[in-house]
């Protein structure tokens, strides 16, 4: 037995006076995708938010590698799980390149520079969200799609052993949609990685992830995506009626 | 690893700090060149242009410098704190707080070291108010704390019309003049010095912090900043840094809000290069100011805070059209 990446005992979450789960139990194994469903306002980005340590929890643990939150540090805990928030702020200039390196942070010492290395890794994470050649660009002048893989990159640069992405195909054309999840559940599955997305296309969801998380009035349900992901189930979520249709990887869900 | 233009940025800045220097001290009703003013600085030599530099143009000019220098690194920790570039101790009302406070000292006629003592305590209290008003329901928003301090430094320009209508007219002249920023008569250059230095250094240490803090609260939590208590040393240093220029120097706008501006279209907005450079820059566009108020319409001086929002407005209006193209 492997120990898990990630493991919430008893997790409650509210915000608001809103309920967002009560007393969840999930365990994220390395290798695992899993996706965070749920209609707007159900509480999906509180819910990343409180797993990546950034809200606590109402009732119930969290543990990062067997051990709990409350007593990693930021800076370990930084080094272990990156987060990529819903929105990017761009109040300042600043290049692709300076962006990017934002996500050595934790690597780095309080008086250190980013050195050889850093740049190498962040030249990487741009490669791998097809923004080879951008460096020198100012982030304010890119595309939302652009921004949006820049703010992934700085992300692949943290190296992080969990990935907890917040929409993260939001602006991105279906090309880059594909090819850059793709290129990260591959990463992910091969290195003994985990990732935990928020996402509203149930097709990605499908596509990428091994294992769901739903969130609807106050209930989370957790599990593996075969049994959870099914047109009856997704339909009772969303509020809408979905069917199942034969698509090119198994099932495809399209509205009736 | 630096950018480039970062690598020479300080040194160029130094360099030009220092001419700043060269020139306030032999400009004036005497003009002494430079040669001279090394010789009545480290030797003895003539004995009336050694009274002029040391006691009288140096102490201004170091007054001039650390004020310079303590407004815009201000502006800057405040600028990447609310992560607007419009934010400034003025637009924020630190500098009115602090105002208030040592104008309340003066109107009281206390002790000459108290005035100091009122200015950080308006400056603090300034703080508290507008980031305890901010803080709301448990997250900053750098939208409601500008707003707030917006409203809160109308509040202290009401208080500063109170007590300069409430002052005897014995009073008034130094007061308004105070007010209007001067640097004719500064208390103690090199405790202002001091406190410059004191902030840059203790700051320094968080830049790389702060760079996190500019891509937004939740992503800096995310890279492990602790964004609980790093804004309150932001937010202590500025209103340390604002007190000790007011106290020095009366109040000067527009500082805090250019250089800053300035300095990020040369060196990027890396708060390890940034924070030093506007320190330097600040100082020594100060003191060019301060020269100019000296020179212009000599043997009368213009009050140094009417050269600096003179060059100031301009420059803000054109900065804010920039921004929305």
């Amino acid at each position: 037995m492997t120990t898990p990446l990630l493991a919430t005992r008893g997790l409650t979450v509210s915000i608001a006076g809103i309920r967002v789960c009560n007393g969840l139990d999930f365990v994220v194994e390395p290798g695992h995708c899993w996706a965070i469903l749920g209609r707007n306002g159900a509480g999906k980005t509180t819910l990343l938010h409180t797993l990546a340590g950034l809200r606590n929890p109402a009732a119930g643990t969290i543990e990062f590698l067997g051990r709990s939150l409350a007593t990693t540090g930021r800076r370990d805990l930084a080094r272990l799980r990156g987060l990529l928030p819903q929105d990017d702020s761009d109040a300042f200039p600043a290049t692709v390149l300076e962006t990017v390196l934002i996500g050595r942070h934790p690597h780095l010492s309080r008086w250190q520079w980013e050195g050889a290395e850093d740049l190498r890794i962040a030249r990487e994470a741009l490669a791998a969200a097809d923004m080879t050649g951008t460096d020198a660009r100012d982030i304010r002048t890119l595309s939302g799609g652009e921004r949006r893989r820049v703010a992934l990159a700085a992300v692949l640069a943290q190296q992080p052993q969990l990935f907890l992405l917040d929409e993260p195909s939001s602006h991105l054309d279906l090309a880059h949609q594909i090819a850059l999840l793709d290129r990260l559940v591959d990463a992910v599955r091969a290195g003994g990685k985990a990732l935990v997305m928020v996402v509203h296309d149930i097709n990605l969801a499908a596509r990428y992830c091994d294992h769901a998380l739903l969130l609807a009035d106050g209930v989370a349900l957790a599990g593996p995506a075969p049994e959870l992901l099914r047109a009856e189930r997704l339909s009772a979520v969303f509020g809408i009626a979905l069917q199942a249709v034969a698509g090119p990887r198994g099932s495809v869900f399209a509205p009736e | 690893m630096p950018r480039i233009s970062a690598v020479f940025a300080l040194p160029a800045l130094a360099v030009i700090a220092f001419a700043a220097f060269a020139l306030a001290l032999s400009v004036g009703s005497v003009a002494i060149d430079p040669a001279a003013v090394i010789r009545a600085l480290l030797v003895s030599g003539d004995e009336t242009q050694r009274t002029i530099v040391r006691e009288l143009r140096l102490p201004r000019a170091l007054a001039a410098f650390a004020t310079g220098g303590a407004l815009a690194l201000a502006g800057a920790l405040l600028q990447v704190l609310l992560r607007n570039p419009l934010a400034d101790p003025y637009v924020l009302g630190v500098s009115g707080g602090a105002a208030a406070g040592a104008l309340t000292m003066m109107l009281l006629g206390v002790a000459a070291w108290l005035v100091p003592v009122g200015a950080f305590g308006g400056a603090f209290a300034s703080t508290i108010i507008v980031f305890g008003l901010a803080r709301g329901n448990g997250a900053w928003s750098p939208t409601r704390l500008l707003l707030t301090g917006v409203v809160v430094a109308a509040g202290w320009g009401a208080v500063v019309a109170l007590i300069l209508s409430l002052a005897p007219d014995t009073q008034l002249r130094g007061m308004l003049f105070w007010l209007l920023g001067d640097l004719s008569a500064p208390p103690a250059a090199w405790s202002t010095l001091a406190a410059l230095l004191v902030a840059l250094v203790a700051v320094l240490p968080f830049a790389g912090d702060l760079n996190a803090l500019a891509r937004g609260e939740t992503t800096a939590a995310a890279l492990g900043v602790d964004i609980e208590r790093l804004p309150w040393l932001v937010f202590a240093l500025s209103a340390f840094l604002t007190a000790a220029a007011v106290t020095t120097a009366g109040a000067i706008g527009f500082v805090g809000l250019i250089v800053p501006h300035a300095v990020r279209l040369v060196v990027g907005n890396d708060q390890r290069v940034l924070l030093p450079a506007c320190a330097l820059a600040g100082g020594a566009l100060l003191l060019v100011a301060d020269t100019l108020a000296r020179q212009v319409i000599a043997p009368a001086q213009l009050p140094t805070g009417v050269v600096t929002a003179l060059l100031g407005v301009p420059t803000f209006l054109y900065l804010l059209r920039r921004e929305h193209r």
